[in-house]
């Protein structure tokens, strides 16, 4: 396990951008910016035309490290320590969860709860619970 | 234009995300190990993030709701669904697990594509499969027959 530093100050700071993100982004195209759905819908079956404008939601996700790095010079520690079995297992439950459940972090997590939605708070409660207990099974049981 | 505005609000939505510490899955792993609490080795800073984003949120969406449109759409797309049913459990439940086990969720998962780390690429090529399969099953007769009739993406 590799100890990270307490950052109140910039992850108050960090979280407000994500719901400035949020609310600009209900403000131009009346969506909700629910990462697992826009990143979905970038795949067949397509129910709308609203393709061009997830693609350049998630571009804009990708590029923001490298805009970072070239205002900044340099960019913050990230540290992976999940090797590739593990990789891919967890992206895959990730991937069909976030879908299955209607939504992730951001679409349940900072959206859902913003909007005081039952359903969101709910699933909130659910991946909080099974996240505590993985990282508890996996650190943890002996 | 609108094009251009949703990259910028991608970008917003990123930069937040290194800003606070969320694109780190080591911070996410240290927050979700309550374990950690007892030891002090616990990260609360994910709570500040979680903290920040609903406060503006909060605030923002009651502002723009309030509006007669969207700036380029005709109407909002807010989710109306209120029952709980078992995918609502469940699924966050798959999702979760996958969460604990590496760190990342999807926002940060794609954010760290721009890292440029080959671990980010294979969980990402992973949750695209994942999300693929999972839109696949949900739309097999045998699966929507008892359910509701809903996208599966509706928040």
């Amino acid at each position: 396990m590799i100890a990270t530093p307490f950052t109140p100050m910039a992850s108050l700071l960090g979280g407000a951008l994500i719901g400035l993100s949020a609310v600009l982004l209900m403000w131009a195209t009346g969506r909700i910016a629910g990462v697992s759905g826009i990143a979905a819908r970038l795949f067949p079956p397509y129910e709308d035309r609203e393709f061009a404008g997830r693609l350049a939601f998630v571009v804009g996700l990708v590029a923001a490290p490298i805009l970072v790095r070239i205002v900044s010079g340099s960019l913050p520690v990230q540290t992976i320590a999940a090797g590739t079995p593990v990789l891919v297992v967890a992206g895959l439950l990730t991937g069909f969860g976030a879908v299955w459940g209607s939504g992730c972090t951001s679409g349940h997590g900072v959206c859902g709860l913003s909007r005081l939605s039952l359903r969101s708070l709910v699933a909130t409660i659910s991946f909080m619970s099974a996240g505590i207990a993985t990282v508890f099974v996996m650190r943890h049981w002996e | 234009m609108a094009i251009l505005i949703q990259f910028a609000i991608g970008l917003v939505f990123g930069i937040g995300l290194i800003v606070s510490g969320m694109s780190n899955p080591a911070k996410v792993l240290n927050f979700l190990d309550v374990a950690g609490i007892p030891a002090g080795t616990w990260d609360a800073s994910l709570a500040f993030v979680m903290a920040g984003a609903v406060a503006v949120t909060f605030i923002g969406f009651s502002r723009v709701l309030k509006l007669a449109r969207p700036f380029f759409a005709d109407r909002f797309y807010v989710p109306t669904r209120k029952d709980i049913d078992s995918r609502i459990i469940v699924g966050p439940a798959i999702f979760g697990i996958g969460w604990g086990l590496a760190g990342f969720c999807p926002g940060p998962a794609l954010t760290a594509l721009g890292f440029g780390s080959a671990s980010a690429f294979i969980f990402v090529a992973a949750m695209c499969a994942g999300m693929v399969l999972a839109r696949f099953i949900a739309q097999l007769p045998s699966s929507t027959r008892f359910a509701t009739p809903a996208d599966p993406l509706e928040t």
